[in-house]
C-alpha cells in the first residue's frame, strides 16, 4: 500500500519490534507471569506445531478449508463479476441497484450466519455459502467501478474506428477495468479466506476454524496456538505473495 | 386535453418511473412480495418463514421476552464502547505513526502485517482470555475497529502538503498550533472514511464474538432457534440486529456530513474490508 522505501534505520525499528514482542512473548512465559492456559511458552508452541504437521489429520483439516475456499471464491468470482458486468450495461440499472448492494455490503453479514447453518446444514455447505456471499459484495462492487469509471470517450473513439462489440470489450473494456477488477478479487479473496475461517470456528464440523476452537474447548492451548500460528504464517505470506504479484503487474 | 398537457403528464410519468429511488423501493418490495408468497406457498416451514410470520414472530416471541432484550441491549452497549475504545485509541497511535517521516515508514508496515492477520482465528484465544462476559467481545470488536482507523489517520497526515507545513511554521506556529490547525483540519475527511470502515468492522467483531459464544446473549437464542428450526423467531432477532448495525452505519455518516466541512470529496484507500 505504501510503496515508500525502507532505509537501514526504519527496518531496524521493524526488526526491534518483532524481536521485542516475540521477547515479550518468552519473558512472560519463562517467569511464569501469565497463566500457562492463556499463553503457552514459544518452544511448546513450535514443538506442538512440528509434530502436527506430520500428522494426516492436520493436512486433512487443511484440505477442507482449502476446498471450501476454492469452492466459495469461484462462485463468488463468477456471480461477481457476471453480475456486475451486466449491471454497468445500463445506466438505470446501476443506479439503482448500485446502492443496494453497497448498502447490504455495510451490515455485516455475519449475522446471516445462523440462517446459512439453517439452511445448508453444519457441513462445508453452509461455510461454502457464507464465503461465496461475504466475497460477492466487494467483487461485484470493484466491477461496477471498473467498467463504469471508462471514459466514455474511449469508447466513442473505438466505434468511430470501426471496432465491434467483441473489439470494444476485448481492448478497451477489459484493459481499462483490469486493475481495479483485481483489487476487487483480491479483497474479496481475503474476505472469502477469514470468512470461510470464522464459519468454521463458529459452528462446524471439520476445517481449521473448528479446530482451533476445538482446542480452545479443551484448554490445549499449545495446540491451539500452533494452529493459530500456522494460519498467521500462511495468510501473511500470502498476503506478501498477492501484493508483491499485483505491483509486479501494474508495473509492467 | 390538448396535447402539452399530455406530453407533460407522460413526462412526469416516465420521470417517476426512471426515478433510481423509486425503482430501488419498487425492487425491495417486489423482493418481500417474492418472499412472502413463496414462503406461504412452498416453502418449508422449519426452514423459511415469510415476512408476515417473522413480524408476528418478533411481537410475539421476541418483543415480550426481556431477556433477549436485554441480550440485544447488551449488544448495543458492546458495540459503543468497543466502537468508543477503536476511535480513541486509533487516532492516537494513527497520530504517533503518522507524526513523522521515520515513524510512518517504520510502523506503517507494521500495522499493516497486523491487519493481514485474519483476526477469527484468534477469536477462541480472545474468548479464553477475557471470558464469555461483555469484556472479551468488546476486545474483539476494539481489535477489529481499531486498523482501519489508524490506517485511515496515517493516509490522511501523509497526504498534508509539505508547503502547508511549511507556510505554517514560517509564519511561526508552534508544533501543537500545525497539529490543531493544520494537519487536523486536513485529516477529517480520510479519518471519516476510517471511522465509516471502523464502525462495520467493530460491528463484525462483536457480532463474531457473540455468536462464538453460546452460552449466553444473542449466541445462544440464535442458536437455540436454528437447532429448534424455528426460523421465524431467529429471522425476527436477526433483523433486530441488522437493524441496530444500520442504525450504528447511519449515526457514523450523518456526523461526517455534519463535520466535513464543505464538500470535499475523501480520498479513497482502498482498504481491504475484512470478515
Amino acid at each position: 500500500m505504501t510503496s515508500e522505501r525502507g532505509t537501514f534505520g526504519t527496518r531496524s525499528v521493524q526488526f526491534a519490534f518483532l524481536a521485542i514482542a516475540g521477547g515479550a512473548w518468552w519473558f512472560a512465559t519463562e517467569t511464569g507471569s501469565v497463566s500457562r492456559l492463556l499463553l503457552p511458552p514459544p518452544a511448546s508452541v513450535y514443538a506442538t506445531l512440528e509434530r502436527l504437521v506430520q500428522t494426516s489429520a492436520f493436512w486433512s483439516a487443511v484440505l477442507v478449508t482449502l476446498t471450501t475456499i476454492a469452492k466459495a471464491f469461484s462462485i463468488a468470482l463468477v456471480v461477481g463479476i457476471l453480475a456486475g458486468y451486466l449491471i454497468t450495461r445500463s445506466k438505470l440499472a446501476m443506479d439503482v441497484i448500485e446502492p443496494v448492494i453497497s448498502g447490504l455490503f455495510t451490515i455485516p453479514i455475519t449475522l446471516f450466519f445462523p440462517m446459512f447453518i439453517l439452511f445448508f446444514g453444519i457441513g462445508s455447505g453452509s461455510k461454502v455459502a457464507y464465503g461465496a456471499t461475504y466475497a460477492f459484495f466487494p467483487i461485484a462492487l470493484n466491477t461496477i467501478a471498473a467498467f463504469s469509471g471508462l471514459e466514455e470517450r474511449y469508447l466513442r473513439a473505438a466505434r468511430s474506428m470501426g471496432a465491434g462489440r467483441w473489439d470494444t470489450f476485448r481492448y478497451i473494456l477489459l484493459p481499462g477495468a483490469f486493475p481495479v477488477l483485481m483489487t476487487g478479487l483480491r479483497i474479496g479473496f481475503f474476505i472469502c479466506l477469514a470468512s470461510v475461517l470464522g464459519g468454521e470456528t463458529i459452528s462446524s464440523v471439520a476445517g481449521i476454524g473448528r479446530n482451533i476452537a476445538l482446542a480452545a474447548e479443551l484448554m490445549e492451548s499449545a495446540r491451539m496456538f500452533a494452529w493459530i500460528t500456522f494460519v498467521v504464517l500462511s495468510s501473511v505470506t500470502l498476503n506478501l505473495l498477492v501484493y508483491s504479484l499485483e505491483t509486479r503487474l501494474r508495473s509492467r | 386535453m390538448s396535447e402539452a398537457t399530455l406530453q407533460a403528464k407522460t413526462s412526469t410519468f416516465s420521470a417517476v418511473w426512471r426515478n433510481p429511488t423509486f425503482l430501488r423501493v419498487l425492487l425491495i418490495a417486489a423482493v418481500v412480495l417474492a418472499l412472502e408468497i413463496y414462503g406461504r406457498g412452498w416453502a418449508d416451514p422449519a426452514f423459511m418463514s415469510p415476512p408476515s410470520g417473522i413480524m408476528n414472530a418478533f411481537l410475539v416471541k421476541i418483543a415480550p421476552e426481556p431477556k433477549i432484550i436485554e441480550a440485544l441491549w447488551f449488544c448495543v452497549l458492546q458495540i459503543a464502547a468497543a466502537y468508543a475504545l477503536s476511535v480513541v485509541v486509533g487516532v492516537i497511535i494513527g497520530l504517533a505513526i503518522g507524526a513523522t517521516n521515520f515513524s510512518r515508514v517504520a510502523f506503517f508496515p507494521v500495522v499493516l502485517l497486523l491487519f493481514a492477520i485474519p483476526q477469527v482465528s484468534l477469536l477462541p484465544l480472545v474468548i479464553l482470555m477475557f471470558g464469555l462476559g461483555p469484556a472479551a467481545k468488546i476486545a474483539f470488536g476494539f481489535s477489529h475497529g481499531v486498523f482501519p482507523i489508524i490506517m485511515n489517520v496515517v493516509a490522511g497526515m501523509r497526504d498534508v502538503k509539505e508547503l502547508h507545513r511549511r507556510a505554517a511554521r514560517s509564519m511561526g506556529a508552534s508544533r501543537a498550533d500545525t497539529i490543531r490547525h493544520v494537519i487536523l483540519p486536513h485529516i477529517v475527511p480520510s479519518l471519516f472514511t476510517g471511522l465509516r470502515l471502523g464502525m462495520t468492522l467493530t460491528l463484525l467483531g462483536v457480532i463474531l464474538a457473540e455468536l462464538y459464544v453460546s452460552t449466553g446473549g444473542i449466541g445462544y437464542y440464535t442458536r437455540l432457534f436454528a437447532e429448534n428450526y424455528s426460523p421465524a423467531p431467529l429471522f425476527a432477532l436477526i433483523g433486530c440486529l441488522a437493524l441496530i448495525a444500520v442504525l450504528f452505519n447511519e449515526l457514523v455518516r450523518i456526523a461526517e456530513r455534519r463535520l466535513t466541512p464543505g464538500k470535499r470529496r475523501h480520498p479513497k484507500l482502498k482498504i481491504p474490508v475484512k470478515e
